[in-house]
């Protein structure tokens, strides 16, 4: 799965789980919890989703992993890799 | 004849709750969006744990947990249950203070605190700015070893009216005290005082019945009446629950019970190291409750005074005597008709903070003889703000802790679960036993209506993630 796709996939998740986050203009390397208003409830619930979504799972200690686009895009890459198209 | 409360019921979910508090609710419909199977057990007739309600001769009805929460509920409500939940939660607007420190009446939010602490209590903005941004700047993992006392004594010192406008409130929505971590006390404050009080438009039981039409439309099966005996555990993994004499399988439970009722009754000593028993014995329960449920005849109506009246007759904060058995400070949670729409009833709860064992060892004459006392002491001092009120009273009870306890098994009849160190405790449980968890009210900061929500979330993804985990390496075997 392609970085951009990765990033497209997250940006879709937070407008689920935090409808009022404006997610139109976010920065790649811009950690997402310093452009976005989102808590610590909401990363959990990213974290719920991606399960749900892909079967995918992340440690408690690997959530910080998910600060921003970029990161999110590294960390998934390889995990989202072994998911069947 | 007893009616089978299990009639048709699986052989074998992916998780079973036991308990239908806020928190259990909650993770049983974040399991089921999931796509997990789940069974929840309720022992008592009603739903909701301690945000639940009950109904008298006359039409009256009482909401039983202490209406007011956060401004995060409506995020948690609409993020965990639905649009028309978080819809429905409006704010209360009237509250007021009345002790012979001061009398003042608040919107209850950081910028109302700020004008009042510099204003009438003549303390610098500087210092009210610096106090409220050390709160919202606790977390959890910070140093534990300051008390609340400290922190106040640190920003405010000497002045004990301060200390009772930003503690009185806290105590009788988690039930801490001055002597508890400073950091239970920031995480709280941040949340309940900054924004304004919330209640539910409708009462507790629209908001449960909401709750159960959610829980049924993502396919919990939920169960009333039916109690578990204990949670069947072999070779350090969860098989299910014995409930009703009868064996449930399982691949998880989520105990909604109390976290010592969880550990010393349901699973028991002998599946746990004797490092985490003796842990778990250490961790001590907050304190109970007294409330007196006052209905007013129909046809008659009280005047507004407030919605929520924080009063006491004590000299100063004091969170020893705010469990006093001989009453001196009270919240009154009024209940005009707006609380339910449609309703035209007014109804006057009044709560106060009490000690278990001034409670439990009274003989049944004296235990009634003590009820007696405190509804007449309370309709005494209700009179002070609702003068003719006793005239239109219609109903009146009282409920003390051997009622919560009745009612909702907790040990002690605790009505906010346990203090801090019990978090860790309910957080280490799965260590412990394959497939076991535990959510509600622990470690003040948990507890409450909100903090039960979003705690029954996080238990809820660990299990989801347990679960997950399951099935891949049922489907190794397989394979």
């Amino acid at each position: 799965m392609g970085d951009q796709r990765i990033k497209n996939i997250i940006l879709e998740i937070i407008s689920v789980v935090a409808p009022d986050a404006e997610i139109t203009d976010v920065k790649a390397d811009v950690r997402l919890r310093d452009q976005l208003d989102l808590d610590s409830m909401d990363f959990l619930d990213i974290v719920m989703e991606l399960r749900k979504r892909y079967k995918i799972e992340i440690p408690k200690e690997e959530y910080p992993e998910l600060a921003t686009l970029d990161s999110c895009a590294a960390y998934l890459g390889p995990k989202l890799a072994a998911v069947p198209a | 004849m007893v009616a089978d409360r299990l009639r048709d019921i699986k052989s074998h979910y992916d998780v079973i709750i036991i308990g239908s508090g806020l928190a259990g609710l909650t993770s049983a419909n974040c399991l089921a969006k999931c796509g997990r199977s789940v069974l929840q057990l309720e022992q008592h007739y009603n739903f909701g744990g301690m945000a639940t309600w009950f109904r008298r001769k006359g039409g009256h009805i009482f909401d039983i947990s202490l209406h007011g929460f956060p401004i995060g509920m409506i995020k948690s409500c609409r993020k965990y249950w639905t649009k028309e939940i978080s819809e429905s939660i409006v704010q209360l607007k009237g509250i007021r203070f009345d002790n012979p420190q001061f009398q003042l009446k608040t919107t209850f939010d950081r910028q109302d605190f700020t004008r009042i602490l510099v204003e009438e209590f003549g303390v610098a903005e500087e210092t009210v700015e610096a106090f409220f941004d050390a709160a919202r700047g606790m977390d959890f993992y910070d140093d534990q070893s300051m008390t609340t006392r400290e922190l106040f004594e640190k920003f405010f010192p000497g002045r004990s009216d301060v200390v009772r406008m930003l503690m009185e409130p806290i105590a009788y929505a988690n039930g801490s005290t001055l002597d508890d971590p400073a950091i239970s006390y920031g995480i709280v404050f941040s949340n309940f005082m900054s924004k304004g009080v919330y209640i539910f438009r409708g009462g507790t039981d629209k908001l449960i019945y909401m709750m159960r039409q959610e829980l049924k439309a993502n396919g919990v099966d939920v169960r009333k009446q039916v109690l578990v005996d204990r949670i069947v555990v072999e070779e350090g993994k969860v098989r299910g629950v014995m409930a009703n004499g009868q064996f449930i399988s399982c691949g998880a439970v989520l105990s909604n019970a109390n976290l010592k009722t969880t550990i010393d009754k349901l699973v028991g000593h002998d599946q746990l190291t004797p490092e985490f028993v003796e842990q778990a014995k250490a961790v001590r329960l907050n304190n109970s409750s007294c409330q007196v449920f006052i209905g007013i005849r129909e046809g008659e109506t009280l005047e507004n005074i407030g919605d929520l009246l924080f009063t006491s007759v004590d000299p100063e904060f004091d969170s020893v005597r705010l469990c006093a058995k001989d009453v001196t400070s009270r919240t009154f949670s009024m209940y005009y008709p707006d609380t339910r729409p449609g309703s035209d009833r007014y109804a006057v709860v009044s709560s106060t903070n009490a000690n278990w064992d001034d409670w439990a060892h009274l003989s049944e004459e004296d235990y009634q003889k003590e009820k007696k006392h405190l509804i007449e002491t309370t309709i005494t001092a209700l009179e002070k703000y609702i003068p003719d009120v006793r005239k239109k009273i219609d109903h009146v009870e009282a409920a003390t802790p051997r009622t919560f306890y009745h009612y909702t098994h907790q040990a002690m009849g605790a009505t906010f679960g346990t203090k801090f160190e019990g978090l860790q405790v309910s957080m280490d449980l799965p260590k412990q036993v394959h497939g076991l968890f535990h959510a509600g009210s622990v470690g003040i900061i948990m507890s409450g209506w909100l903090g039960a929500i979003n705690y029954g979330v996080i238990v809820a993804n660990e299990v989801d993630s347990l679960c997950n985990e399951d099935s891949k390496s049922k489907g190794r075997l397989a394979s």
